[in-house]
Formats: C-alpha cells, structure tokens, sequence
C-alpha cells in the first residue's frame, strides 16, 4: 500500500508539486497497479543481467570537436528569461 | 482526378512528371483539413508556410533537379517531432508556446526528400496514452465514427490519414503508439526495428523503447516513407550501421516458405468475437499465399505490460526532468506563488504545466527508481525483460513472422476507459512486448466490426527484417477480401 506520504514525498525527489486531491488519487491508483505488478517477482532472474537496451549498439566513436550547429541566439530563444545567451534563474544558494 | 484518394507514391510520380504541381496537392489537403478538422481535432496546427515550401519544391522539378523520393508529398507530423520554427507541443500545456530551434533528423530527411509538413498532429500528452484522451489541446475523434476513440498516443495522425486530411503521417510508438490507432482508424502503421530510425529531435518518453514511423494507406507508401528517413544518424548514437534496403521495390505476395507463427498466449487471450473473426481470415489469406502456420510459445508475454510499465515511466521519469520552466517551456510565476527558491520554481513549473496521466507516470516511475525500491521494480524489470528478449529470438527459430491481433477489441466509445488506469494500461497487452524487444512490428487493416469500426491485423519480424513484414502486408492488402468503405467522416 503506497500510503499519502509516500507519494508525496516521490513529489518531492520528482519536483512536480501535486494537490491534496492528485496525491490521494495516485496513492489510491499507484498502489492497485504495484499490486498487480508485483507478479514479476515470482520470476527467478538470479542469473539474469538486466536488458537496458532493446538492440545490441555498437559504440561509434568521434573526435571531440565542437560543432555549433544551432547559434546561442536561437538556442534562448525559448527562455522565459533570458539575459544576452545566458538563462536567468532564481539563486540557487 | 481526387487528389484526396491518392497514395504517397502517386504524388510522387505526378509532381515529378509535372502532371500536377507541389502547390497544387498541397492546397487541395490544407482545404480538407480547414472544413474538416475541426469534427475530429487531428491537428494541433498547420504549417503557414507549407505552400511557399511547395513553391520551392516546384521549382526544382522545373529545373530538371532531382526533387527527392516524396515530391510534393504532404505529411501529417505527430506533434512529438520538433519541426524547426514550427511550434511543438508534445501536447502539452508546458510546452505550448514551443518553437524548436532545430527540426527531427526524421524530419529533416523528409524534407531533403521533397515532402512538405501540412501540420503537427494531436497526441495523447507526450505520447503517455492509447486513446488521445490525454491531450492538453482537445480529444481526438475516430473518422469512422465520432463518439470512438482514435486510438493513441498517435491518434492524431491515425485520424488525420483517415479522414484523408493528409496522404500520409509520421508517429511514434513506446508500447504500440503507431499500431494500435493505425488498426483502430483502418491505416497503416510500422514501429521499424529499434534502432532503425534516429530519435534525434524526437520528445523522448522512453529512451530504450521510442522509435519513429511512418504511417500510410498502402504497404508501398510505408515502404517508401520508411526508405527515405530510415538509417544511421550522427546525432543518434542508438542508431545503426545497418545498410537501409529499398524495401519498397522488393515487395512480393507470394509467402511460399514463410513460417507464421501463431503465439499461444495472445489467442488465449479474451479476444472479441469481431477481432477472432478478422485475424482467423488473415491467417487462411497467408496460407492460400503459400505460408504455413505454426504455433509458437511465449509464455512470458503475461509479463509485458508490468515490465513496460515499470521500465517506460523509470525512463519517462529521468527524461521529463528537463521540463523545469528554465531554458524553454512554462515558468510558474513567481510573484504570484510567492516563490523563493529555484526547487519551489520548478515545482510550480512542472506541477502547473503537466497534466495528471503525465504526472502519474512521473511519480510512477521515480518510485521505481527510489532507493529500496530499485532492484525490486525497475531492475527486476530489465532483468525479465532480457528473459523476454531471449523467448521471443528462440520463438524465430521456428517461423519468420509472428502474426496476433493489435487489441483485443476495436475502438472503445470517448470517456469510457479513463476510470480504470490499470485496465487502460492493459490495452496494450499484444503490442508492448514488440518495443521491449525491439523487434520490427506493423498494423495491417484486415476489416471491420459488426459496427463498422476498423480492425487491424499485428505481425512481428526478427531485428531488421522489416521486408519480411512488407511483404506478409502486401500479401494481406491485395488478397484479404474486405468490403472498400468509407470513413463517416470523409
């Protein structure tokens, strides 16, 4: 049972704040869906590695170069604050 | 002549051969969708300027230059594809006012081919749905009938190729997002081998399982598309080396040879009357085509959609930690909130711009990464997931396709299956083992249901095998007897 509280503090490691209501409903939702998830257990995967990707990728090496091929202007363009090509944030620290 | 009837490939031939200009084709289908679509809300928006860039298109054809293999071909792009200086949404509230500064290599591709962007389709909210129901911008409705559901998340595509609003379309599919609303609105739809086509540009929902396609009204057409935007991608390190075969000149009906396997699992499963009846045709078609069928067994497919679940929105949950009102999209307001610190801006940000389907899926998804949690959820999913993996390459060594419904049942009514999430999770059951293997997988029209609505027929290839999967589809297309019909919208 994924109580309240959990969630809410999964709210907080996802910084995504949830109202009273979204919190009760996804402990309710989460929890019924974990349950059923919880099958995958009965599986024996000792020996099994974990797959974490869906082909076999060959790595593909490159010389570390610096290619601009977007210009910084159009980069901000999209910034709801923005000073010259920096990104404008509230401190940090 | 009705433009609105013809296939990717007609165009092509037509524009080429100056029988018809770009300009001309592609007013004809921005027509279409300003008196139609605002019945079934497949676009987000329209490209303004599609009929200067047909403009361009005539002019290389009238200087003798080679104008590419989609000349003057519209598309329909799912609104997922960021689309230089056109906005992106993802169907987002977060990112409504998004202008990429850069377009998909999927898209750029299209471009060099000659085709022009008519608009950005709707979709379930960064492809998190199978329904379109999630959009922050409207459902989408069925063309073949307006109280059903499209199917999703490329519902929007699905429904705008129906309706003939445009001659082809570019989706997504994570868990069956170009499959099942291909089969729910009678078109086709191929998710290619994961790796096939570069995600570069492309909104990612699940890294590991993402992939792009193209969606037509014809095998040719999906060939054709597949050819011109398939291959390595320099900004795309999951892409492979793998030569890119011109599928769409090799295409044969004859199956003589060809093993289909028949997964017991999936034909245990509570399959519709309508849709038992629809795959049970397809399969006399491929055997009077000369192949055989076999039954095959992949017992762990019972674990799919767990594992898909567990593993996409682990991966959802790392790739939506971009959404943070900084470098592009929604920003909460700071007066307002009385927000102090950058944490309480994001916060605010993401909690203000994401819808919940999207927000369960984060909170899903961090929980299966959390510490305690980890090794239970998502490393015990990616652990079954290799078990899959391996019965599913064990299952090719006794047939070369394997052949199921999509769904279960058609398109279901608007409205009635958002109460249940985990039912509506478990829509996807036949199409999310697909993805987690990274195996090529198509949706074939194979007829409609009592009430008209369409059903399509899902086969499976082996990694790169996706002419194999042409040619079962090319086989069905031209010897699957159905009625022609009709969209109601139309």
């Amino acid at each position: 049972m994924i109580t309240k509280e959990t969630i809410q503090h999964i709210s907080k490691l996802a910084r995504i704040s949830l109202t009273e209501q979204e919190s009760t409903q996804f402990s309710e939702q989460l929890s019924t869906i974990l349950k059923h998830f919880e099958e995958i257990s009965e599986l024996d995967t000792s020996q099994v590695l974990p797959l974490v990707t869906a082909s076999e990728i060959a790595f593909h090496w490159r010389e570390d170069q610096v290619h601009q091929e977007v210009s910084p202007t159009k980069l901000v363009a999209n910034a709801p604050e923005k000073s010259g090509k920096l990104f404008k944030v509230p401190p940090v620290v | 002549m009705d433009l609105s009837q013809f296939k990717v490939v007609e165009i092509a031939n037509a524009v080429k051969s100056k029988k018809i200009s770009a300009v001309e084709v592609t007013q004809h289908f921005l027509s279409r969708i300003e008196n139609l679509d605002k019945k079934i809300n497949s676009f987000i928006s329209v490209n303004q300027h599609a009929i200067t860039e047909a403009k361009k298109i005539d002019e290389v054809v009238a200087s003798g230059k080679d104008p590419g293999l989609l000349a003057g071909v519209p598309i329909a792009v799912k609104d997922l594809l960021c689309t230089e200086g056109l906005k992106t949404t993802a169907a987002s509230k977060i990112l409504a006012n998004f202008i990429p500064p850069y377009d998909a290599s999927v898209v750029a591709n299209l471009k060099q081919h000659g085709a022009v962007v008519i608009g950005k389709t709707n979709l379930d909210e960064f492809a998190m749905g199978s329904s379109n129901e999630t959009s922050a911008f409207g459902n989408v409705k069925n063309p073949w009938n307006l109280e059903y559901v499209p199917g999703g998340s490329s519902g929007g595509s699905a429904a705008a190729l129906a309706a003939r609003l445009s001659p082809a379309a570019i989706g997504t599919d994570t868990g069956g997002s170009i499959r099942q609303p291909a089969s729910f609105c009678g078109v086709y739809g191929i998710k290619p081998t994961y790796g096939r086509v570069s995600r570069y540009g492309i909104i990612a929902y699940a890294s590991s399982l993402d992939q792009a396609g193209p969606m037509a009204h014809s095998t040719e057409d999906c060939a054709l598309l597949l050819e011109s935007f398939a291959g390595r991608c320099k900004h795309d390190s999951t892409t492979s080396a793998e030569p890119v075969p011109k599928w769409s000149k090799n295409l044969r009906d004859d199956l003589s040879g060809m093993r289909i396997g028949l997964p017991k699992e999936y034909f245990a499963a509570k399959i519709d009357d309508d849709t038992q009846k629809i795959i049970d045709q397809a399969i006399k078609t491929v055997e009077k085509r000369g192949a055989k069928t076999v039954e095959v067994h992949l017992p762990l497919v019972k674990y799919a959609v767990p594992i898909y679940y567990l593993i996409a929105t682990s991966e959802a949950s790392s790739n939506l930690a971009r959404y943070d009102g900084i470098r592009y999209g929604h920003r909460a307001n700071m007066q307002e909130h009385k927000v102090k610190t950058i944490d309480e801006l994001y916060s605010i940000s993401r909690g203000e711009g994401f819808g919940t389907e999207v927000k369960r899926r984060i909170v899903l998804g961090t929980y299966a990464l959390s510490s305690g949690y980890y090794d239970a959820y998502y490393q015990k999913a990616c652990q079954v997931r290799n078990l899959l993996r391996a019965q599913f390459l064990k299952a090719f060594e006794s047939c070369d396709i394997l052949m199921s419904p999509v769904t279960l049942s058609p398109a279901f009514k608007i409205g009635s299956r958002v109460k249940s999430v985990l039912e509506m999770y478990m829509n996807d059951i036949f199409t999310t083992s697909t993805n987690l293997t990274g195996l090529p997988g198509m949706s074939v029209p194979g007829g409609y249901s009592a009430n008209g609505l369409p059903i399509g027929v899902q086969i499976t290839a082996r990694h790169f095998d996706e002419q194999s999967l042409f040619n079962v589809s090319f086989a069905l297309e031209k010897h699957l007897v159905k009625e022609a019909r009709s969209p109601h919208v139309i």
